[in-house]
């Protein structure tokens, strides 16, 4: 970097005097950036996270330009969003976790909780949103919102926004959402942390948004002390669906599209039926791997998958192979799942394919080779064939459903 | 036509170790790579450029060695590229990252930009549609496929979970892909050749307007308070004995949990 000493520095910095070159903070460095020869040095990569900071006996370490958090009282009543995600006018399952986790924090701040909902001809759904724990529903129905596209969602939602100033927005992190309220945050110039698996609030009623960092090896808890609102987006199948309470009636606010002469244009939606159930959603994932030898021998990972009301995946060199479509990668060039269950079959599990599963609830390993990899993470692993295992689980499993 | 595509430096998870007693990355003595999905980004920037003429820039913010990546684009086909390196921009998240890329791709001037749909160590996939945000322009995340493209527009297929979607956007405009968009190709021996000599524009705050403010820890609303190791799996055993054996004791099990609602 540039030498420039014309300008109070920022960053993280080792008072050479009072490091006595212990170790402490190399070794509770989440990054492994610290490296200590007579004296501590962090190098590329630091986060500030302050784990070293923490760690260190001596003072020696500190960071410049971290502000300290505001307390923030009168953003308590300013209320809590959630974005209601519907495609087809189908709400996203995620819409109705994050009413349940939305409530949860609302009740906590004393505070209302919102949905906000896009759409067309989709005003049918404000009574699911209220059942589920919205005291009000922002609703933007026109047919220029039939179909999701970034700029008109991100335009109709950061208007509201800014007129309403919640004090937290929720999305769920689909690839819708993934997509438009990072345009939403940046246009409101806030913060927005992505993919959160915990949320809560502390004590100075800041919204803590705990996530998965460096594909799922460490957690990072976030916090966006000064500006307004604090946003997230939720994996979905994390936060629990709660029990709806039909009857439950709530304010509808009718909303306004205000926006025309937009550049981008949704010209077809195309919903592939051909997988039945969408791996983000999918309670139970069979996923095959290489160990599968042939595309023909995928037809056992879709009876197991069928028998189980599961969804097919499949490991990178599955699909390299080209016995499946991209559209079925576990792993870090793919897709992140976390289902209840998780049966890999035929999966070494390197680890840009276990980023992408180890959150999953419970973990089936089946591999002939008991070194694979896929077995450290596996709650129950298997040691075998997979042509003599699979099939014996299909029976299995036939014979107890009595087919 | 002018495409900028944005790069990041990542080390090589392929080499990538996982501690397993505290969960870590062992990240010593491992590469940097150019993150995979912007190798997709720059392919198919390539591929816009064969087509459509014009010119090609990549663009990173990072340490000064992260040049080193702008010479490997530069093999492959890309004609120039410029480095956000200052001590000024260290401590960004995607906020501060996405408007200090914004301030560096207005200087080298765009009718397209493309990003990988996100980087494989931070995983946000925030970037880009922030980037887009601060230029005021139409973006399109996890495009799969490029179906139609002209001077005036671009019609790709957006990847989603239960299929896709085509989005047809005006000039100028912002993709982010995924990896089944293309192959890309390896460097060639000329592109190597000028990948050695080329100069590489590094700048700072000053050289794009970017007010220090702005970027950085300073720039950055949000702040990590905690960093922790996920709760490790508490449960782990082997099923053991033949094929049948196996498969009835997995199913039992599973039935215990709760998992599978099946009657033994």
């Amino acid at each position: 970097m540039n030498q420039d000493t014309n300008q109070t520095p920022t960053g993280i910095f080792v008072d050479k005097d009072k490091c006595t070159g212990c170790g402490n903070c190399a070794d509770a460095c989440p990054f492994g950036v610290i490296l200590v020869e007579e004296t501590a040095g962090i190098g590329e990569g630091c986060n500030l996270c302050g784990a070293c900071v923490d760690a260190c006996d001596f003072d020696a370490i500190y960071i410049l330009g971290k502000k300290e958090a505001t307390l923030t009282g009168p953003d308590d009543s300013r209320g809590v969003w959630v974005y209601a995600e519907q495609r087809e006018r189908v709400l996203a399952p995620v819409s109705m976790e994050l009413l349940g986790e939305g409530r949860r924090l609302a009740d906590i701040l004393g505070c209302p909780l919102s949905a906000v909902l896009l759409g067309h001809q989709v005003a049918g759904l404000a009574d699911t949103l209220f059942a589920f724990g919205a005291d009000v529903v922002y609703l933007a129905d026109h047919p220029d919102l039939a179909g999701f596209t970034d700029e008109r969602y991100s335009a109709v939602v950061t208007e509201l926004i800014t007129e309403h100033q919640p004090n937290i927005v929720l999305a769920g992190a689909t690839p819708v959402g993934r997509s438009f309220i990072p345009h939403v945050a940046a246009k409101l110039g806030t913060g927005l942390t992505a993919d959160c698996t915990g949320l809560d609030i502390d004590a100075q009623h800041l919204l803590l948004q705990t996530r998965p960092a460096f594909g799922g090896n460490i957690m990072a808890t976030i916090v966006c002390p000064e500006r307004r609102p604090q946003m997230a987006t939720v994996r979905p199948r994390v936060m629990k669906r709660p029990t709806p309470q039909p009857g439950r009636k709530g304010q509808l606010v009718q909303v306004a599209l205000n926006r025309s002469g937009f550049k981008t244009n949704l010209m077809e939606v195309v919903q592939e039926l051909s997988d039945q159930v969408n791996l983000a959603e999918a309670e139970i994932i069979v996923t095959g791997g290489r160990g599968l030898q042939s595309a023909k021998n995928f037809q056992l990972i879709y009876e197991l998958a069928g028998l189980l009301g599961a969804a097919v995946g499949a490991s990178r060199g599955a699909v390299d192979a080209e016995w499946l479509s991209y559209a079925h990668q576990i792993g870090q060039t793919g897709k992140t799942v976390n289902p209840k269950l998780y049966i890999a079959v035929g999966v070494s599990g390197a680890v840009q394919h276990l980023v992408g599963m180890q959150s999953s609830d419970v973990i089936v390993a089946i591999n002939n080779d008991p070194h694979a990899p896929i077995f450290n993470v596996a709650t129950y692993g298997l040691v075998g064939d997979l042509f003599e295992i699979v099939p014996a689980l299909i029976e299995g499993i036939k014979a107890r459903m009595g087919i | 036509m002018r495409i900028v595509v944005c790069i990041k430096q990542v080390p090589d998870a392929k080499n990538v170790k996982l501690d397993e007693k505290t969960y870590t990355l062992k990240r010593e003595g491992v590469e940097s790579i150019i993150n995979p999905f912007d190798m997709y980004a720059l392919e198919e920037g390539l591929r816009i450029k064969e087509k459509m003429g014009g010119a090609m820039s990549v663009i990173s913010m990072g340490p000064p060695q992260t040049d080193s990546s702008h010479r490997e684009a530069v093999s492959y086909g890309v004609d120039d590229g410029g480095l956000l390196s200052h001590r000024a921009f260290a401590g960004a998240d995607t906020l501060a990252t996405s408007k200090t890329l914004a301030h560096g791709i207005k200087k080298i001037g765009f009718d397209l930009i493309i990003c990988g749909k996100q980087a494989i160590d931070g995983d946000t996939a925030q970037v880009g549609p922030e980037l887009a945000a601060h230029l005021g322009l139409p973006h399109v995340s996890f495009v799969r496929k490029v179906l139609e493209i002209t001077e005036q527009s671009l019609t790709v297929e957006r990847l989603m979970d239960d299929g896709y979607d085509v989005v047809r956007m005006l000039f100028p405009a912002l993709m982010t892909v995924v990896k089944e968009i293309n192959l890309p190709r390896m460097p060639s021996l000329k592109g190597k050749m000028r990948a050695k000599k080329i100069e590489i524009s590094a700048w700072g705050p000053a050289e794009i307007g970017l007010d220090d403010t702005q970027a950085g820890l300073a720039g950055s609303p949000t702040k990590v308070v905690k960093v922790f190791a996920p709760q490790p799996r508490s449960k782990r055993e082997l099923v053991v004995g033949d094929p049948a054996v196996q498969a009835a004791s997995l199913l039992d099990r599973l039935t215990d949990d709760g998992i599978l609602k099946i009657s033994r």
